[in-house]
């Protein structure tokens, strides 16, 4: 499947790249041929082929195929594919969504820098275009690699399969993949993460998750950023938790503010205690 | 607009079974959406002339069936029509509670000739 938006060809698909890396070959992932194994094809519905009721004469070999098939099947194949990578090399995977400007790479780049000493990272960055968010992870010594999906508004486990096979990640890591900044389409895209954490910051609306509600259903972890702006702004943070819980009465909540650091520790114990 | 990602995963579908078997092309597709699957018919009718260009489904007649969404209670059993992915449970007004249907996102058949 592309994720390619507004156009069905010519160089808008995504390009994997690593920091200083320049690619020219925009093709590469347009055609998505999902190699080989994981093709549609071996999958396990089958087709009952009958020709249609009024099989007397002039029918010309009319078929009805019932597939019965998953539009998003070849996305949650590779997602499981990814899933039982991660698992079997023991490698944590966080799939980081929100709104553009919640503060997504804030947040990394303070865990990171305040963790790196203590967890073996590795980030995969999606945004549509530049190398900037990568470049930032770069600068703190952790492996990146920066996905541009073009003009596609989400990741696709296709994407990141092929992102991992070049971050080359070792057993016992945390994998940090920073989606596109986007509320309403990565929500239907597993990409084989172990947790979904979604972020939302204090200068947004507290009614945002009854607005995009799929995101924040599909959700596991709710960050509340920029809490040391409370005092500027005007919302209701528990208003906001009310609604984020009844789209997902599950959601585990952590305030913080990325900047000043106020509720990082909170976010880091639970982030130790999912690595065994 | 993932909606567009949808079209050509359709589009996908459509080529891979008329290739598998030995069709030219589709002249029907039939779908299956769910109320609560997060797909806007609107956007996905609108991209949906430019994603099957030149592809099999080119000259298809489109039939959407809609389905609705329907849940169940976790606190009371109750099943309930849902609207959206945050309604409450009209009688205990749990948020708990399992999606029965609503979330389907299928190519149920396809017409080839």
């Amino acid at each position: 499947m592309c994720g390619t938006c507004g156009c069905g060809s010519g160089n808008n698909g995504p390009e994997i790249l690593k920091p200083g890396e320049h690619s020219h070959t925009h093709d590469d992932f347009h055609h998505h041929e999902h190699h080989g194994e994981h093709s549609h094809n071996e999958s396990h519905h089958h087709h009952h082929e009958h020709t249609q009721a009024n099989d007397n004469s002039q029918n010309h070999k009319h078929k009805v195929l019932e597939i019965e098939q998953d539009i998003l099947q070849s996305n949650q194949l590779l997602a499981a594919r990814n899933r039982g990578y991660f698992e079997a090399k023991n490698i944590f995977t966080l799939n980081l969504v929100s709104s553009p400007g919640s503060g997504k790479t804030s947040i990394l780049e303070r865990t990171l820098t305040d963790l790196k000493n203590e967890i073996s990272f590795y980030v995969i960055e999606g945004d549509q275009q530049t190398l900037n968010d990568a470049n930032r992870i770069d600068a703190l010594h952790i492996p990146v690699i920066q996905i541009n999906t073009g003009k596609g508004c989400h990741l696709e486990s296709d994407t990141v399969y092929e992102a991992v096979k070049k971050l080359d990640i070792k057993d016992n890591s945390v994998l940090m993949i920073e989606n596109v900044g986007n509320l309403v389409c990565p929500s239907m895209f597993d990409l084989g993460e172990s947790k979904r954490v979604v972020i939302i910051s204090t200068t947004e609306g507290e009614d945002k998750p009854i607005k995009y509600p799929d995101m924040f259903h599909s959700s596991d972890i709710c960050i509340i950023n920029k809490i040391d702006l409370l005092p500027y702004v005007n919302i209701d943070v528990q208003k906001l938790k009310n609604y984020a819980l009844q789209v997902n009465p599950n959601l585990e909540f952590f305030e913080v503010s990325a900047i000043k650091g106020d509720g990082m520790n909170k976010w880091y114990n639970w982030l130790k205690s999912n690595i065994k | 607009m993932h909606e567009l990602s949808i079209a050509l995963g359709i589009v996908k579908i459509a080529e891979n079974e008329t290739a598998k078997a030995n069709a030219k092309k589709v002249t029907k597709i039939e779908l299956e959406i769910g109320l609560l699957a997060g797909v806007e018919l609107e956007s996905l009718n609108f991209v949906w002339d430019s994603a099957i260009k030149e592809s099999v489904l080119e000259f298809a007649e489109k039939e959407f069936t809609i389905i609705k969404g329907i849940g169940k209670c976790i606190d009371c059993d109750t099943e309930f029509d849902m609207e959206y992915i945050y309604d409450s449970c009209p009688k205990c007004n749990s948020n708990f509670k399992g999606i029965l249907q609503g979330k389907e996102l299928r190519v149920k058949a396809l017409e080839v000739i």
